[in-house]
């Protein structure tokens, strides 16, 4: 099988809030103009629309997707929503990479929005139906839940202390203190905030979880004659991959997801990475809670199992260390519109492997990064390759 | 960011925006009403807790017993036909203390959300359920404890015919 090569050629993101004044479709609409201007297209110019949204509960609409259609340029065009839980802002992107791979379009707009405010008065309670609805719903669970029980796992197998995850929030925080479209950057704020903030479902303290947001992101794609002749810096899709696990999660050990595993070997393999822990300059794992960022680095084989704390401690992960993970300020501190939240990472990498991101720029001309995002009931793995 | 764009879209509101009617907006209730079918297996799975048991399903081809049961095995995709009484004790594997309710209320007592490996199933295999009559501060992973049933006349085929599950021992 030949595979085309896939190039992002252009991307544009609104601001992540808490609460928007636009609607879903205004807010998708700004990050496709934005993408377009970008590399100066027009919607003339796309042959197909990839849509990514997350569960419909937040919004009140039913087929979000065909709500969301004209925001995002799609009408008279071939268009799909794809979703994947809290994957889809990294899915998205792998959908419109085989569009273009497969030979059948040459140039495909990527757009994720989520407006999570309108839930009201908290998102939360939205989650209540991701669970079972005869064998866990009735226990009145909470999504905070799953993740307090996932940590607790991962820190007392591995021994982690509190500390040392809180160092994640706060890196992450710290650099998105330099991205003009963060909701939660702190330049200030330091471990013993995160270890001394609100205990919502021990052992996760409110600094150690991402907001609820709105906003939206999009990128531009394009097989490689149209890319070489739109731009000089080109950002290849180098590697995709994407897992699912078993939805009856308490049937297997939450310390390690094996999911992001194979996605990501399945994206190295398509990048011709054999040394991951060399070859990728610039991570950026889903963030969505502190200790989740640890995990997916396991899962991406960029940690060994219970060591990538140590990323953190030693200063590998800074801006200015060997592999700096979420330069962008991550979902902790940009924001976490569930599907936008992923794509975010895709464009990040695009401005990074540019030299594009201004206060944020990882120095040494990174020539390759990863974004992964993860979601369903921690089940789903999606990975991007992305390299110059 | 990137440093070629100036401006990002995108207007922050606040709380006072809508407590103070500066902004117009649509507030609505959806009330959708489901009365869900419980299937083959979890069918036979509540209707066991009516009366006092949990059960598993074993798969003959890998033979592994899993919780909840189910009509397949995920893993070999062939029928699961033998359903398994499995004791109501069982290992805590993880949990969580937590002070905010499903719907984002603050709670005093924390609820304790556990993982719940159930004896008579395959390692690793449990249930999610809450724990009861312990104190918080003294939960710790691996943990035995024992389901504490509703009373008998009062279930009625729910996982909630289960209270909660509290420790073997005195901690």
């Amino acid at each position: 099988m030949t595979m085309r090569k896939v190039a992002v050629v252009g991307a544009g993101m609104t601001r992540f809030v808490r609460r928007a004044l636009e609607t879903p479709k205004e807010l998708s609409w700004q990050a496709s103009r934005m993408a377009l201007e970008s590399c100066e297209l027009t919607l003339d110019d796309i042959e197909a629309v990839c849509m990514g949204t997350a569960p419909d509960s937040f919004d009140g609409i039913h087929m979000n997707g065909e709500y969301l259609a004209d925001g995002a340029g799609a009408w008279r065009k071939p268009y799909m929503r794809s979703y994947v839980g809290g994957g889809t802002g990294v899915f998205v992107p792998i959908q419109g990479w085989y569009h273009i791979a497969s030979g059948m379009f040459d140039v495909v707009l990527v757009v994720a929005e989520e407006k999570m405010s309108s839930y009201y008065p908290h998102a939360q309670a939205a989650f209540l139906t991701i669970f079972d609805h005869t064998t866990e719903r009735a226990l009145k669970p909470n999504l905070l839940w799953i993740f307090a029980l996932e940590m607790n796992r991962y820190m007392t197998t591995y021994g982690i202390s509190k500390a040392d995850i809180a160092r994640v929030s706060v890196q992450h925080k710290h650099n998105a203190a330099h991205h003009p479209c963060a909701l939660l950057g702190d330049a200030d704020i330091t471990v013993e905030d995160v270890l001394n903030s609100e205990v919502l479902a021990w052992p996760v303290q409110r600094y150690d979880v991402s907001p609820v947001s709105d906003g939206a992101v999009a990128v531009v794609l394009a097989a490689e004659h149209v890319a070489k002749r739109l731009t000089d810096k080109p950002v290849w899709i180098e590697g995709v991959g994407w897992n699912l696990d078993t939805a009856y999660w308490t049937n297997r050990d939450l310390v390690y997801p094996r999911y992001v595993e194979y996605a990501a070997r399945m994206a190295y393999e398509m990048a011709g990475i054999r040394e991951p822990k060399k070859e990728i300059h610039i991570a950026e794992p889903y963030d969505p809670f502190d200790y989740k960022a640890l995990h997916h680095l396991e899962g991406l084989q960029l940690a060994e199992r219970g060591q990538a704390p140590q990323l953190y401690i030693d200063g590998t992960a800074a801006l200015d260390g060997n592999m700096p993970v979420c330069p962008s300020g991550g979902l902790l501190g940009v924001g976490n519109p569930i599907a936008a939240a992923g794509l975010m990472k895709i464009a990040e990498l695009y401005w990074q492997l540019r030299g594009e991101a201004g206060d944020r720029q990882v120095p040494g001309q990174p020539r390759r990064g990863i974004a992964q995002a993860w979601g369903d009931l921690m089940q789903v793995g999606t990975v991007v390759i992305m390299g110059r | 960011m990137t440093v070629k764009i100036k401006s990002f879209p995108g207007t922050s509101l606040s709380e006072e925006d809508f407590e103070q009617g500066k902004i117009l907006y649509n507030y609505d209730e959806l009330n959708g009403k489901f009365a869900w079918d419980n299937g083959i297996a979890i069918g036979r799975y509540l209707a066991s807790l009516k009366e006092g048991v949990i059960l598993g399903a074993r798969c003959t081809t890998c033979r592994k017993i899993v919780v909840p049961p189910r009509i397949v095995c995920e893993w070999c995709f062939r029928p699961m036909h033998e359903y398994v009484p499995l004791q109501d004790t069982g290992t805590v594997n993880t949990f969580s203390l937590c002070y905010v309710t499903w719907d984002m209320r603050r709670v005093k007592d924390p609820e304790i959300p556990a993982v719940i490996e159930i004896d008579g199933a395959s390692p690793l295999h449990g249930i999610m359920h809450l724990l009861g009559e312990v104190d918080p501060q003294k939960v710790h992973i691996g943990m035995r404890v024992n389901a504490v049933w509703r009373a008998a006349e009062d279930r009625s085929g729910a996982i909630t015919d289960i209270l909660y599950f509290k420790p073997l021992e005195e901690v």
